[in-house]
């Protein structure tokens, strides 16, 4: 074990380990949403910036493993303001209609926004329009994307678990979304597993109607 | 841009499927290769259809959910056929300046697809352009080889009954030249 030093208090690592993960074991809150523990970095959300000792710009926490000495500051005004502009960019380009969604209250976005003391609605933004059609191309899944963060959890967690993703980014810049692609052969088949619409921090992937429900 | 069930690509031939298998056969199984298949595949097809995403991904190895991704990040693969009068909507500087977008919008409303899709029939399909070179008469339409400049929401729904009549008297006056031949019922 070695010792770094998370907003001036030790905490005792396994050395190389994740600093994200080694925070959040400790108890110390740092905001992330695309993280998964176990798989390379995707550093995608833009939200679990640190300021580290020896660099002059924040870093994403989930990109570095720690070594002994680290020291980690979590919540200087640089850190806060990316944190800020990355959240506020996230809850443009989504609905915000917490009543109506099954999200709510374990809405990984609600959290955050409470945390960072960003308000989630926006009057003065005009709201985007979500991108493309009716999401997915007919499959078992429907991703919506109003909701999606493009947090890619569920991408990269089927492919870990199956080899292959039944999920995937389509198109690209604002209008990206996340969907499904019906396997006409037998090669790739849904297994119905639900880790994707678990892994969702915030509830835009369900079961198309009709889709056998694996809660049930 | 994306597949959705309300539009769905027109079914494929089956000499066009024919023709995919022997040109996805080759080529090597290596990954490297995805692009340049899909795009002989779109030279001979003219588009990506969506038996394409799980053969290319049974020939590589890879899933066929991925060779959509990678197919629908480039803007030069289309999933729809072109249809048999294609609509061109200018959206360049001028055109976007004097409301292209509204033009656009207005043609996706009256076919009932979005840009990039193709109607059901294979009459119409809808793009996007960047600049088509004559931005003194922006907005500008291109419907087959025709120009329309000074676009308004108001012709749109004139230009397509303008095909319509045009087509269905082509149909009739071939119907008149083979008495026997079957008359098109529906429509």
């Amino acid at each position: 074990m070695i010792e770094i030093r998370v907003d001036g208090q030790p905490i005792a690592v396994c050395p190389g380990a994740n600093l994200l993960e080694a925070c959040l074991a400790a108890g110390i809150y740092i905001p992330h949403l695309c993280h998964l523990p176990g798989l390379p970095a995707a550093a995608s959300c833009r939200l679990c910036f640190v300021a580290l000792g020896d660099r002059p710009d924040p870093v994403p926490a989930c990109t570095v493993a720690v070594q002994p000495g680290l020291e980690v500051l979590t919540d200087t005004p640089a850190v806060r303001r990316l944190q800020r502009s990355a959240l506020e960019l996230l809850l443009s380009a989504h609905t915000i209609d917490c009543r109506r969604c099954p999200a709510n209250r374990r809405c990984a976005l609600q959290r955050i926004a409470r945390f960072l003391k960003v308000p989630l609605k926006r009057p003065d933004l005009p709201p985007l329009d979500p991108p493309g059609g009716p999401p997915g191309t007919g499959g078992e899944l429907v991703v919506d994307p109003s909701h999606c963060v493009l947090c890619g959890r569920c991408v990269r967690t089927c492919r870990r678990l199956h080899g292959h993703s039944r999920l995937t980014f389509a198109g690209r810049g604002q209008r990206t979304v996340v969907t499904d692609w019906v396997e006409t052969g037998p090669a790739i088949r849904c297994t119905d597993c639900g880790a994707c619409i678990e892994v969702c921090p915030v509830g835009a992937i369900r079961l198309a109607p009709g889709a056998n429900d694996p809660e049930s | 841009m994306l597949l959705n069930p309300s539009a769905a690509p027109p079914p494929t031939e089956p000499e066009v499927l024919e023709t995919l298998g022997g040109i996805v056969a080759r080529f090597d199984r290596r990954r490297a290769l995805l692009v340049p298949i899909l795009q002989a595949v779109q030279a001979q097809c003219a588009y990506l259809p969506p038996e394409t995403m799980p053969l290319v991904g049974r020939h590589l190895g890879i899933a066929a959910s991925e060779v959509y991704g990678v197919a629908s990040f480039y803007n030069q693969f289309r999933f729809f056929p072109p249809g048999r009068h294609p609509i061109r909507i200018c959206l360049g500087t001028a055109c976007h300046v004097k409301a292209g977008d509204i033009i656009l919008e207005n043609f996706e409303r009256k076919l009932g697809i979005q840009e990039g899709q193709t109607t059901a029939d294979r009459e119409f399909s809808l793009e996007r352009v960047a600049c088509v070179g004559c931005c003194a008469l922006a907005p500008v339409a291109i419907v087959g080889e025709t120009v329309h400049g000074h676009m308004q929401p108001s012709k749109v729904e004139g230009l397509l009954l303008q095909i319509q009549i045009a087509r269905e008297k082509a149909q009739r006056e071939a119907a008149a030249a083979s008495p026997q031949a079957e008359d098109p019922s529906d429509d």
